[in-house]
């Protein structure tokens, strides 16, 4: 088995969440906020991981925002929006969004990769915190250059909290996805789309204290989402995506078609689910 | 019913932490203030208030019944220390032992008092879903515990419990028979109310929040289906698990009533209109502001938990 993000075989990732694990401050019992030192050490890590030497513009407003709030509330269900600033054209486009929390258990949350036919590059989905930390959208354009917005996150405990508010319906539903597009759609116009999932998306890090067992990892890893065939979006995400994983993207209709989506999990379970989406024009022609 | 033994002798019902410091000093616990509910049945009230160092934790309603035979505590507290004056208070109106002590869920501020109940007799009671949940909680409330008190928070522990509740069940403390209730998913997925049948007083833990903003960390309509079979229970006292006890406990869960209302209308609302959870979290429920305590803690959470509840349905 091979990580889903770094395509690192099984050993050496489990490894690697290992030392991210054992680089944060104790992991545990350290007072917030962390150490600097840490996350800028954990960042150089997952930055050099993932990108190399490659440069990356900081000053990233014109291309990506990431709109997060500041103290979380819930620290299980983080709402995170990155909202990109660039039409996507086959000249120019984002082609991968990275979303990264340097302090969490597994830091690479998820990487998205989008195509011109998925009109903006902007994504919303929740996530959960550890603990207190930068959370970072890494845009990478078709050009190759990369831009980077980031946001300080004050909460902790999201990772090792518990399942949700009721484990057993959790795992009963598990599979149930529901697509939704909303507002008029238009030939040729970039449409809003949700996908939730329905999934446990259990972390793996919750220690059974009658058993002294860590329950195992059970989340959703590959996201496929295809309209009239085309790929729109297709995301590899990690348990730092929140239970019932939801996410809100785009896509550009030419015609009536169908919004598809696979989702695959870590026990190679496979859910799909699809909806029939009609431009505004077509309704309006078959209403007359 | 046949006790099993729980002591710091048999760590494996034990949370690590309990017994590691059962054997460290602290000072004297503080006079804990009790006001009597009904006839044999005492609550000390905790403040309106989020755990920190000026409360020392404590923040939750805590109390006791007392039976011909022996007494049943219900929470013990947010720290070992609470739980110790607890014990105290309980000293200075009886001497029979404490033969349970009963959770009414895993939240810390009830329960981590637990350590200060060390006598073996002592069984600990919860709901059936109560042992995974503090499985799944416990690293994380002890972090957040050990943050916000420090040494405060020393020797305090959650017990595992050995009697579950699934359904009802019956306990006798000696000529007073207590009925116990394990609920659906409401307030959480492991509510526990007790029913003390001689004074029909209805222990309620934190299925009713008086002035105390309610915190759902389970389901909202869960817990308004729990309000209509509670209210069915005409109880003639009620002792909430924040805020004051209500003087009518016919009007007592009104509020509580109404404010998951809105918070289940706004966030169906928002759902149908495609309103995203930021924006609902920062647009529902806010009419609700001026009724509460602690709402700038807790609302913007609960409205969370709701939007991310009601988009499934159907």
């Amino acid at each position: 088995m091979r990580h889903p993000v770094t395509g690192l075989a099984a050993p050496a990732w489990r490894l690697s969440v290992m030392i991210a694990a054992a680089l944060l401050p104790t992991a545990t019992a350290i007072a917030e906020p962390a150490p600097l030192a840490s996350e800028v050490s954990i960042w150089s890590k997952v930055r050099s991981g993932l990108f190399g030497g490659r440069t990356i513009d900081e000053n990233a407003g014109g291309i990506v925002q990431l709109d997060a709030p500041s103290r979380a509330e819930d620290a299980a269900t983080v709402p995170i929006a990155i909202r990109t600033q660039l039409a996507q054209t086959p000249a120019r486009y984002i082609r991968k969004l990275y979303l990264l929390v340097d302090n969490n258990p597994s830091p690479i949350a998820a990487v998205f990769e989008l195509y011109p036919e998925s009109g903006r590059a902007d994504i919303e989905t929740r996530i959960r915190v550890e603990q207190y930390t930068e959370v970072r959208a890494v845009a990478e354009l078709n050009d190759g250059t990369l831009h980077m917005a980031h946001r300080y996150i004050k909460a902790s405990g999201g990772c090792s909290a518990p399942a949700g508010k009721d484990p057993n319906e959790a795992l009963r539903s598990a599979g149930r996805m529901r697509f939704r597009v909303d507002g008029p759609i238009q030939a040729g116009q970039p449409a809003a789309a949700q996908l939730a999932i329905s999934h446990p998306n259990a972390s793996g890090l919750v220690l059974d204290q009658l058993t002294r067992l860590y329950q195992p990892a059970y989340y959703v890893r590959r996201v496929e989402v295809r309209y009239a065939g085309r790929p729109v979006l297709d995301a590899d995400v990690d348990f730092s995506i929140s239970e019932n994983p939801n996410f809100r993207f785009h896509f550009v209709p030419e015609g009536d078609g169908e919004l598809q989506a696979e989702v695959i999990d870590t026990r190679d379970q496979r859910f799909a689910s699809k909806l029939a989406v009609r431009l505004q024009d077509a309704a309006d022609d078959a209403a007359r | 019913m046949p006790a099993p033994r729980i002591g710091c002798g048999s760590s494996a019902a034990l949370l690590g932490a309990l017994c590691l410091s059962a054997g460290s000093a602290i000072a004297g616990p503080p006079q804990l203030p009790l006001e009597q509910a009904a006839d044999g049945i005492f609550v000390h009230r905790g403040a309106i208030a989020t755990t920190g160092p000026d409360n020392g934790g404590d923040i939750a309603n805590i109390g006791f019944i007392v039976g011909s035979r022996c007494v049943a505590v219900i929470d013990s507290g947010g720290t070992r220390t609470i739980g110790a004056a607890l014990l105290a208070a309980l000293r200075q109106r009886t001497d029979k032992p404490v033969c349970y002590v009963i959770h009414t869920h895993v939240h810390p501020d009830h329960g981590f008092g637990d350590a200060a109940f060390t006598d073996p007799g002592t069984v600990f009671v919860a709901h059936a879903e109560f042992p995974v949940a503090l499985a799944a909680r416990r690293d994380g409330y002890r972090r957040a515990l050990d943050r916000l008190l420090g040494e405060q928070a020393a020797g305090s522990g959650i017990a595992v419990p050995t009697v579950l509740v699934d359904g009802e069940q019956q306990l006798d403390l000696g000529d007073r028979p207590l009925r116990l209730r394990a609920w659906p998913t409401a307030h959480t997925h492991q509510d526990l109310t007790v029913f003390d049948q001689r004074t029909r007083t209805l222990w309620t833990g934190d299925l009713l929040f008086v002035d105390h903003v309610p915190v759902v960390d389970g389901k909202a309509i869960g817990w308004l289906t729990a309000i209509d079979a509670l209210l069915a229970i005409k109880a003639d006292h009620l002792i909430p698990g924040h805020g004051p006890v209500p003087r009518d406990p016919a009007s007592a869960f009104a509020a509580q009533r109404r404010y998951l209302q809105v918070l289940v209308s706004e966030c169906r609302r928002a759902v149908q209109q495609g309103q995203t959870l930021t924006g609902a979290i920062d647009t529902v429920g806010l009419g609700e502001h001026d009724h509460w305590q602690l709402f700038d803690d807790y609302h913007r959470r609960n409205v969370t938990a709701v939007y991310t509840e009601v988009e499934w349905e159907n």
